[in-house]
């Protein structure tokens, strides 16, 4: 929890010796409480005062870092409660869960569909994160032998399920490098996994049924030394999932309260696909910082990306595209020119309609702050001078033979106008983009 | 320990769609939705008295642009949209019917509002659930067309919409005069959402009879827009403010049956599965966004999206 100024003060020599450049301590103090100054200006602070301090500025919940290298997956570190106070920053982890049980032909088939489990969405990279292989067989020996296959056919960062200290410390040992999720402490096992999570250096996930319990689980381990933690509230209804997470989200944003200042993990517990995807995808609307998932279609899996991928898209920011030429298919000189805005959205609606054309044609992204056809147009961003801009700045009559540019159906007023700013011809095309594939194939028939 | 409950002092509004004979209609069920005073399913802190309801969608023509995998469910039905209400209250047991006039619109037919009211008076006869009207979005059609279709309804408390910023007065004034609800809509901006509804209530429309339409985008296609604006619109109302204080309708539907995933043949994108699956996923997904942001009314399509849809919201509203 942040500290006052008066707090920092008490922590600090108190010799207002201006070494800081402040005349006092104290008023060194609150420019620290209202983080205008950095710690290190004071030349005379004690190791103490320093621990003190940087634990009272940690973020109200930890960033967790699981597995490394490219594909390692950090979550938590969020700040608010709903995106359009801000916006989510680091997005729910999908994971897979595998169990030891199956064999190592099944694993590695179920490796090679979870691989497959990777898209591109307007521009950007959706895909699962994370792999959970549970110890279904409570055999230490078959649980060291799945993991193997799984480490050899996966980058993905690996949890770990199992209740059993020795089981997980076997496994540890032979995925150590890779930092995996160790899933998970217990009223019952908490001091053992406690010294493998320290051990290992791997995060630590805390479960126990209710939120009081959790919260004295949590306790336990932070007195015994774990810091990384990942917080779990086992089964239950979809409803009170949505009131523990909400509680916790809320307790370590409002109150600062330490015992719940971690990320959350849930499973699903529908076994039936449509079911698990919308029990999924409502739990990473609502605070989880991975969702273990039991199936792995990829037609049950793309909704799941795409929602988190929409629910944490800056609301402030919306995605975009470079504003440039884009050449699709093998273009010519006389090649169709069709100018549209640089919200990516719309941009990738345009560019997949008219690959499924088939007719190679140029796009022509103009800047338009990433809005949206009307909208853009609406705030005149998007009008007969931005976009004569844009034909001009990119320099498209040196790509073309001819001067006729295709504009969206919406803006179909702008025509006269643009034909007069531009000199170019203005051909006035499809309101909806679906509408794109029979306007080229007609275009100039 | 320490919980961290909000006191909302907000509700809100109760919504009854459809009169029995007891109101002077002739509907053999209402439904009635809104009355939350707390954030979606967060039964701890208030109370959610209705669940959120699933209505079918039904067309005045036979829609062109639906790919077969939803087109089947209704065979020959589509083209009789009578047939086709009949279809989804006595084979999918939808509890409310939405017809959506698309047809009275210029580019989609022109039928005029006198083969409308035909419409409307016909499947009130062979439906008894209550029933949504939604006008073209063509607005001096819909001026006509929805006057009349709230005419020939009068009395059987349907809703209609949608009523917009610029224009509210004509439909406001149907509404009014035959005793129905009324939708509405804003384009994804809580401002102008609450400026209908303040339009209207001026009017003396009562706020418990306006839902608000948020106008939602598909999972994928700005869905998150709508999204947030019902987040901050719940907040606001929970908090207070009685003219953001009324149930959503989402018109999830046609939104989701817009989207590529829903509708690309498999042939095409291999890459995300099982063609059928995927289409009706993609709509009971986009349910559930929305589901998850307040929504109160959700127009679908798919049967089996629907019967998803709902076995979801039994799930949530298990306490």
């Amino acid at each position: 929890m942040a500290l006052s100024g008066l707090e920092i003060y008490k922590l600090l020599p108190k010799t207002n010796c201006k070494k800081c450049g402040f005349p006092t301590c104290l008023a060194f103090a609150m420019q620290l409480a209202a983080k205008k100054v950095s710690l290190d200006k004071c030349p005379d602070v004690t190791e103490d005062a320093k621990r003190a301090l940087e634990s009272a500025a940690q973020p109200p919940i930890k960033l967790i870092t699981i597995g490394k290298g490219d594909e390692k997956l950090e979550i938590g570190n969020e700040t608010v409660l709903f995106r359009h106070e801000e916006k989510f920053y680091h997005p729910t982890g999908i994971g897979f869960l595998l169990e030891d049980t199956s064999s190592e032909q099944d694993l590695r088939k179920a490796l090679e569909e979870i691989k497959k489990l990777d898209f591109e969405r307007v521009g950007q990279r959706i895909k699962a994160n994370i792999i959970a292989l549970s110890c279904k067989s409570k055999d230490a020996s078959k649980f060291e032998a799945a993991l193997k296959v799984i480490l050899q056919g996966t980058n993905l960062p690996v949890a770990l399920m199992s209740d059993e200290p020795p089981i997980m410390e076997k496994a540890l040992e032979i995925s150590k490098d890779k930092n995996p999720l160790i899933y998970r402490a217990t009223s019952a096992n908490f001091k053992e996994m406690a010294k493998l999570s320290k051990a290992f250096k791997a995060p630590l996930v805390a479960s126990a049924p209710t939120l009081e319990e959790l919260e004295g689980l949590v306790k336990n381990l932070n007195a015994e030394g774990v810091q990384d933690i990942v917080l779990d509230t086992g089964e239950k209804g979809i409803a009170e999932k949505l009131w523990d997470f909400t509680q916790i989200r809320r307790l370590a944003l409002k109150k600062a309260f330490r015992p719940f200042g971690y990320p959350v993990i849930a499973f699903t517990k529908s076994e039936e696909p449509f079911q698990e995807t919308a029990e999924a995808s409502t739990y990473v609307a609502k605070y989880a910082g991975i969702v273990v998932l039991k199936n792995r279609n990829p037609w049950s899996t793309l909704p799941i990306l795409t929602l988190r991928q929409n629910i944490y898209t800056d609301p402030q920011k919306p995605l975009q595209v470079e504003a440039k030429i884009y050449e699709i298919g093998k273009v010519s000189d006389k090649s169709p020119v069709l100018v549209t805005t640089n919200f990516s959205l719309t941009y990738y609606t345009v560019e997949a309609e008219v690959e499924s054309s088939k007719v190679p044609s140029y796009i022509v992204s103009c800047d338009s702050e990433g809005m949206s056809v009307l909208t853009a147009w609406a705030a005149e961003k998007f009008t007969a001078e931005t976009i004569t801009k844009t034909l001009k700045r990119l320099g498209v009559k040196d790509k073309v033979s001819h001067k006729e540019v295709v504009i969206p159906g919406y803006v179909a007023v702008l025509s006269g106008k643009l034909e007069e700013e531009s000199g170019w011809k203005v051909t006035v095309g499809p309101r909806e983009a679906s509408g794109i594939p029979s306007f080229l194939k007609n275009l100039g028939k | 320990m320490e919980t961290s409950k909000q006191n909302w002092t907000g509700k809100i509004s109760v919504a009854t769609i459809g009169a029995t004979d007891k109101e002077g209609g002739t509907r053999s069920s209402q439904v009635t939705v809104g009355g939350e005073t707390t954030l979606p399913y967060l039964f701890k802190e208030g109370d959610i008295p209705n669940a959120p309801v699933i209505a079918m969608e039904v067309l005045d023509i036979e829609p062109t642009d639906w790919p077969d995998a939803l087109k089947k469910p209704f065979g020959d039905s589509l083209k009789d949209p009578v047939k086709w209400a009949v279809k989804c209250v006595e084979e999918y047991k939808a509890p409310l019917i939405s017809v959506k006039l698309i047809g009275t619109h210029p580019d989609f037919g022109n039928k005029s509002a006198a083969d409308s009211g035909k419409l409307i008076k016909d499947i009130l006869q062979a439906v008894k659930v209550p029933l949504i009207i939604l006008g073209s979005g063509d607005d001096e059609k819909d001026n006509v067309v929805l006057a009349k279709a709230s005419e020939v309804s009068k009395g059987e408390r349907c809703l209609i919409g949608d009523a917009t910023e610029k224009n509210y007065k004509t439909l406001t004034a149907s509404c009014l005069a035959d005793g129905h609800n009324i939708i509405g809509e804003s384009p994804i901006d809580i401002n102008i959402a609450k400026q209908v509804n303040i339009l209207i209530s001026e009017m003396g429309f009562p706020l418990d009879r306006i839902v608000i339409n948020p106008t939602i985008g598909a999972l994928g296609y700005g869905m998150e827009y709508a999204y947030s604006i019902m987040e901050r619109a719940r907040n606001a109302a929970l908090i207070g403010d009685k003219m953001l204080a009324m149930p959503f309708i989402c018109l999830v539907g046609q939104e989701a049956w817009r989207a590529k995933e829903a509708k690309a043949p498999s042939s095409e994108h291999p890459e995300w599965g099982d063609e059928y699956s995927r289409g009706v996923l993609w709509e009971i997904e986009t349910a559930v966004s929305v589901l998850v942001a307040g929504a109160d009314i959700l127009v679908m399509r798919h049967p089996k999206a629907i019967e998803e849809a709902k076995k979801y919201i039994d799930n949530l509203m298990r306490r």
